[in-house]
Order: C-alpha cells, then sequence, then structure tokens
C-alpha cells in the first residue's frame, strides 16, 4: 500500500469525523462565548435532533435531507421554548448553579427519550447514492466521508460569512469581545443570545442526524460525546467560529490517526493533549486571552 | 357438627399458610438503564417467556422475582445490587448479570451469600472459577472463539486473520481462544487491534482502516452484544472490506438477532458461531418466537441473551422443585447432575465439574431469505461443546493450586 493512499485514508477519516464534532459544537461555542452559559446539555439537543431525523425517515419516510431541515427547525424551536422557559432564569446565576442545571436537565432528556422511544440504538439508513464507496481517481473511499467534509466545509464557509459579513454577526462578534459594552451601545443581548441559542441548537441537531453513522443515537449520546464537544470548545476557544473549525479537524484527525497506529491507546492521548494544551495556553488554541 | 366444621376451617388455613410460605425469592442483575437497557430488557423478557410458558416447571413453589439495576460495566454498582438483595431482600437465589466485569467485582459477595448465582450472559472463561456458587447458562467466548478458530483454518481456508476486540475481559478472552486454535490448524494471526472498550461505542473506522491495510483472509470481531455489533457490520461494509475479500467473523455477538434487520446488505455474507439465533429449527425455538412476536411485537425478536435467561430460569426451576423450595447450595448444585434440557437453543446440560454449559456451537452465514429480510443459515454444526479453556486447563481457567 502506497503511502499517499495510507495518508489520504487518514486525512479523509479524520476530516470527516472532526466536520462532525465541528458541526455539533460550533452552537455551543457560541453561546457559551455569548453569554459566558456552561450549557452542558448541549448534546441533548443533538441528541433530540438525531432523534426527529431518524423517526421522520424511518416512521413519516421523510428523504434524508428533507429529515435533516425538519430536525434542524423543530430542534431550534424546542430549544426556544427551554431556554425562554428554564435558561433565562439562570443567566445571573453562579457557574455551579448552571451547570447543575444543565446536568440535570441531560438527565430528564435521556429518561425522557428512553420512556418515549426506548433504549435502543436508533438506526439511520442513508440514502443509497450517500452509502459505499466513491473512486478518488487513484484509490475507492467511503462515499459519506466525503459528503461530510463537503457539507462541513459549506456549513462553516456560510456561518464565516454570516458572522463576518451581516449586521448580527457584527452583534454577536461585539458581544463575545465586550458584552457590557455591547449592551450599552443598545444591542439587545437576550434577544441575539435566543437567537443563537436556537440556530446553535439546530446545527447540532444537524451534527446530530449527519454524525448518526459514526457516533451511533441512543439515549445516552448527550453524556457519552459531552467530553469529546467540551474539549473542542476548550481548545478552539469561547465564541470564536473559525477556532472550533480548526480544532475539530485537529483533533478528528488526530484522533484517528493515534487510534489506528497506537490502538492500545485509546483515548487518553487526546485527552493528554488537551490537558498540556490547556496549561499552555488557558484560553485555547485560537481563544483571545482573557 | 360444629367441632367438624371448627377443624375443617382449621385445616384449611394451615394449608393456606404452608402455600402462602413456599415462594421463592431470585434476585435479578441486570442492566435496565444506561448502554446496557437493551440488554437488560432481553434478559427481562426471556425469564418472563419461561415463566409464561413453563409455569408448571416451578409448581408448588411461587416464584417472585425482585430486580435490581446494575446500569454499567463497571462492576461496582453490581456489587452494591447484588449485597443489597442478599442483606436487605434475603433472596433465595440471584440470577442475571450481562456483563462480565460485573460478574468479576460481584463473585466475593457471592461467595460470601453463599447463595446460588446463575449467570444469564457474562461470558468470560473463567468466572465460574471465582465463586463455587456461580452456575452459567449463557455461555463462555471459548464455546465460540475456540471453535470458530478451528473452523476459520479449516472450512473457511483462511491462512491469516486479523483479531479485533473490545478491549475488556470477554474480548481478550474471545482473542485468546480464536489464536490457540487458529494457529494450532495452521493459520496465523497477523495483528490484534483494540478496539476502545465496552462502556461506549467507539468509531470504529481507524480500527478497520488499520485491519484493511494488513490484507488479512478473515477479519475476526468480538464486541458486546447491542449498539457495538451495528456500528461493526455497518464500517465493514462502507470501508468496502468484502470488495476487498476480508471475510467478517466472529462469535454471534456480530449478529445478534435484535440488530440484525438494521445492519441492512452489509451483513449477508457474515461467518458466525454461537449457540443461538432466532432461525434455529425446532421445535422449542418455534414457540418462544412466536410467543415473544405475539408479546411485544411482530419486528422484535429473542436473542441468545435472552436464551440464557430463559435456560437460567430452567435450570432455577429444576434446583427449586429438587430442594423442594429450599435452594441450600448443595443440594441445589446435585440437583443439576445429569439434568438435561431441551432449550430453545438445543439440548443443553451443566457440566457438574465446572458448573458451565454444555450445549452444540452453531457455524452460521448471514443470507437473505425471500421474505426481503436477513436470515441466519446453518452451515455447520459441533454437539455438546464444553468450555475448552476449563477443559484443557488453560490460563486463569486453570484450577488454582
Amino acid at each position: 500500500m502506497s503511502t499517499l493512499v495510507e495518508l489520504t485514508n487518514m486525512l479523509l477519516g479524520g476530516l470527516a469525523a472532526g466536520m462532525v464534532l465541528f458541526i455539533v459544537s460550533v452552537g455551543l461555542s457560541v453561546t457559551m462565548g455569548l453569554m459566558g452559559f456552561v450549557n452542558l446539555a448541549h448534546g441533548g439537543f443533538a441528541m433530540i435532533g438525531g432523534y426527529v431525523i431518524v423517526l421522520a425517515m424511518n416512521r413519516l419516510g421523510v428523504p434524508f435531507v428533507a429529515a435533516l431541515a425538519i430536525g434542524f427547525v423543530v430542534t431550534a424551536v424546542i430549544s426556544v421554548i427551554f431556554e425562554r422557559l428554564l435558561y433565562a432564569r439562570l443567566y445571573r446565576a453562579p457557574e455551579l448553579d448552571q451547570v447543575l442545571f444543565t446536568i440535570g436537565l441531560v438527565f430528564v432528556m435521556i429518561a425522557a427519550v428512553t420512556l418515549v422511544v426506548g433504549p435502543e440504538t436508533q438506526p439511520l439508513t442513508l440514502p443509497s447514492a450517500m452509502q459505499g464507496q466513491v473512486n478518488l481517481g487513484f484509490m475507492a473511499y467511503r462515499t459519506y466521508s466525503i459528503v461530510l467534509i463537503v457539507t462541513g466545509s459549506a456549513i462553516m464557509l456560510a456561518l464565516w460569512l454570516g458572522f463576518e459579513r451581516t449586521r448580527m454577526g457584527a452583534q454577536i462578534r461585539a458581544a463575545v469581545d465586550n458584552r457590557r459594552m455591547a449592551e450599552s451601545l443598545g444591542i439587545n443581548i437576550t434577544r441575539l443570545f435566543t437567537i443563537t441559542f436556537a440556530f446553535g441548537s439546530g446545527m447540532a441537531a444537524l451534527g446530530g442526524g449527519l454524525g448518526a453513522e459514526f457516533l451511533g443515537l441512543d439515549p445516552q449520546y448527550p453524556l457519552k460525546y459531552l467530553v469529546m464537544f467540551l474539549i473542542v470548545v476548550a481548545v478552539g476557544g469561547l465564541g470564536r467560529i473559525t477556532g472550533v473549525f480548526y480544532a475539530s479537524l485537529i483533533i478528528g484527525v488526530l484522533d484517528f490517526t493515534l487510534k489506528k497506529y497506537f490502538p492500545q491507546g485509546g483515548t487518553v492521548f487526546i485527552y493528554a493533549m488537551t490537558i498540556l494544551l490547556l496549561l499552555w495556553r488557558p484560553q485555547g488554541l485560537f481563544g483571545r486571552p482573557a | 357438627m360444629i367441632n367438624r366444621v371448627l377443624m375443617a376451617s382449621a385445616a384449611l388455613a394451615v394449608s393456606a399458610a404452608l402455600a402462602q410460605a413456599q415462594e421463592v425469592k431470585i434476585g435479578l442483575v441486570a442492566p435496565f438503564t444506561g448502554i446496557g437497557a437493551e440488554l437488560g430488557q432481553q434478559i427481562d423478557r426471556g425469564v418472563e417467556q419461561y415463566l409464561k410458558l413453563n409455569a408448571d416447571e416451578f409448581k408448588p413453589y411461587k416464584i417472585k422475582i425482585i430486580k435490581r439495576d446494575d446500569k454499567n460495566p463497571s462492576g461496582a454498582d453490581s456489587k452494591t445490587a447484588v449485597q443489597e438483595l442478599l442483606t436487605q431482600d434475603n433472596v433465595d437465589a440471584l440470577a442475571g448479570w450481562i456483563y462480565s466485569p460485573n460478574a468479576i467485582a460481584s463473585a466475593p459477595v457471592v461467595s460470601a451469600g453463599k447463595k446460588i448465582a446463575v449467570i444469564m450472559n457474562a461470558g468470560t472463561a473463567h468466572i465460574t472459577t471465582m465463586s463455587p456458587y456461580f452456575v452459567r447458562t449463557s455461555f463462555s467466548m471459548w464455546h465460540s472463539g475456540y471453535a470458530l478458530g478451528e473452523a476459520a483454518a479449516k472450512q473457511l481456508k483462511a491462512k491469516t486473520a486479523v483479531v479485533g476486540y473490545s478491549d475488556f475481559p470477554p474480548g481478550k478472552d474471545s482473542l485468546a481462544a480464536f489464536k490457540r486454535s487458529f494457529e494450532a490448524n495452521g493459520g496465523k494471526v497477523v495483528d490484534e487491534i483494540p478496539m476502545g472498550g465496552p462502556a461506549q461505542v467507539p468509531d470504529f473506522t481507524p480500527f478497520f482502516q488499520r485491519a484493511k491495510d494488513k490484507k488479512p483472509d478473515v477479519l475476526f470481531m468480538f464486541v458486546p452484544a447491542g449498539d457495538h455489533s451495528l456500528a461493526v457490520v455497518k464500517t465493514y461494509g462502507a470501508l468496502g472490506m468484502k470488495e476487498a475479500g476480508i471475510k467478517l467473523i466472529g462469535p454471534g455477538d456480530i449478529t445478534q438477532d435484535i440488530k440484525l434487520q438494521a445492519m441492512g446488505d452489509a451483513a449477508i455474507g457474515l461467518i458466525t458461531m454461537h449457540h443461538y439465533n432466532a432461525d434455529l429449527d425446532n421445535a422449542q425455538n418455534k414457540k418462544l418466537v412466536a410467543s415473544w412476536k405475539k408479546d411485544y411485537s411482530l419486528d422484535s425478536t429473542p436473542d441468545f441473551v435472552a436464551i440464557g435467561a430463559f435456560d437460567g430460569m430452567a435450570a432455577l426451576a429444576r434446583m427449586i422443585v429438587a430442594t423442594k423450595g429450599k435452594m441450600d447450595s448443595d443440594g441445589a448444585l446435585a440437583a443439576l447432575k445429569g439434568w438435561q434440557y431441551n432449550s430453545p437453543r438445543g439440548p443443553i446440560s451443566i457440566d457438574p465439574e465446572t458448573r458451565d454449559i454444555v450445549m452444540n456451537e452453531y457455524l452460521v452465514e448471514v443470507v437473505k431469505g425471500s421474505d426481503g429480510k436477513l436470515h441466519q443459515k446453518e452451515i455447520g454444526k459441533i454437539e455438546n461443546v464444553k468450555d475448552p479453556c476449563k477443559e484443557q486447563k488453560i490460563g486463569p481457567c486453570a484450577p488454582k493450586s
């Protein structure tokens, strides 16, 4: 096996995994950066979205792409209800209260999904065009990984344009950098937060559906991957879309490579590297010092 | 006259009191929540189906099942659950255990409690040596792994194999069993890849990429039943390993009946060695599958986890009746000597030396039936297999001197 093929295998596999991480975590990074709110239930919205998508496909026969759109909208709406009813009461609360509340919410979500749908993994069958292998010229590769890489890059580009080129994007950036100043300039932070929260949860829902092929989908989802999402946000820096993007890809590729060549190590490497990195740069690889 | 009536009613009262005293309590330990919840449900239903289809077997004793959730494969929660069942609920016998680490952690408590404990799933070979009160009605990893090592070399004509396994006791067991017999029959294991743990399903892509690069004839996979198996078969299909000429084989965990249909066409051609699948053609199994589908849903099916529980109840029925409901451990173990039972998996017995199960192993290929569903087709059978690990006294299975 030529080195080029092996290298491409590694890169594509890692990038695909990284894209899923990015799509799920980006909302978490922005809401955390914006309000300083520690939302450990973020993965729960990814799970809810994933379930909506899979159930729409399996029970109602909705095609994959349409189901993704439904998952995005439904989850965004649910998250707004949660945000207005519950989260809003805790914005001024100490971080410990926020952590306790959101982790409690995760347990409620797990129990609710187990009760309504059942404890088993929901099988997601991809459209046949996305299954199997695609010929890249010098080698064949898993079609769905390529789909993920393309989709993830497109989402990144759209988010970047939205962040850098729109009025709302500018408001978010301003609020992340200095909330008090932004507020005194008349930016309605609460409204801004509700919108970003809904959008971030919708993105998480997309990630839940798109990633189900790799990460599976069962009631334990929000707890199983919580650490991964938090690592991405910690490494990428709070409130930075590009930071989360690079961090996701780096972690995706490193995790893939290390697992392939040192399977005995398990996830230890990623944890060790995160610790070392945060010792060196507590604000993350791409965050600005506080 | 009045005296007679009094005496008759007194006699009635006494016999009623006696009948009530005949309750036997069984503590059932399994994960009813968390990642293993689905497996816990199979145990639960296996027990329920036995009680329903064979209610007479326990007569005249009344069975009370006390369930405890042991949540995860960590061991600690299971041990606590067992302790509570023994000391607070005063159970007469214990049963359950999906995960090996949980049975291993519970062993000292079981020994101290001196109650018979029927292992309904946990398959690490040496567990039964850890307490004299363990009786296993499920399987040992060596039953399937050892038999498949020989079949892979002889029937599948494989020369090289890569072994992938979940990194916990039964995974290492399965690797050791397969490797020993595969290499004894002229094969060579070219790579051994630990693939994450049992507590969560990893993304198998990097591991399978590594396996694919080694170009073996077969990839032998052990993962715990449940969601792991689904991910294994999906990744196998998506990476084009079948097209690359690598056959996926393993114990029946990778073709667990409750996951089989969700695996899709990638599962076609999978070869497994196991003691049960829902397609087994015998009267007992047909009766169980029919009752199961009627009670739960048409899409539901029993699997090997449920059978471990079903047969566990059969063994408990035998022991309870033979000891007249006392369930003293000596009497109970003596009652299993020479016990033969016609299980849905075929004839079984308990080896009095090791308290482990003796059963048939079936070599099976996954095929697509005319109904469009996936089925398991028998292509070979080995009768009355004892756990080779204990039979050949290998490693931790050897009696301690």
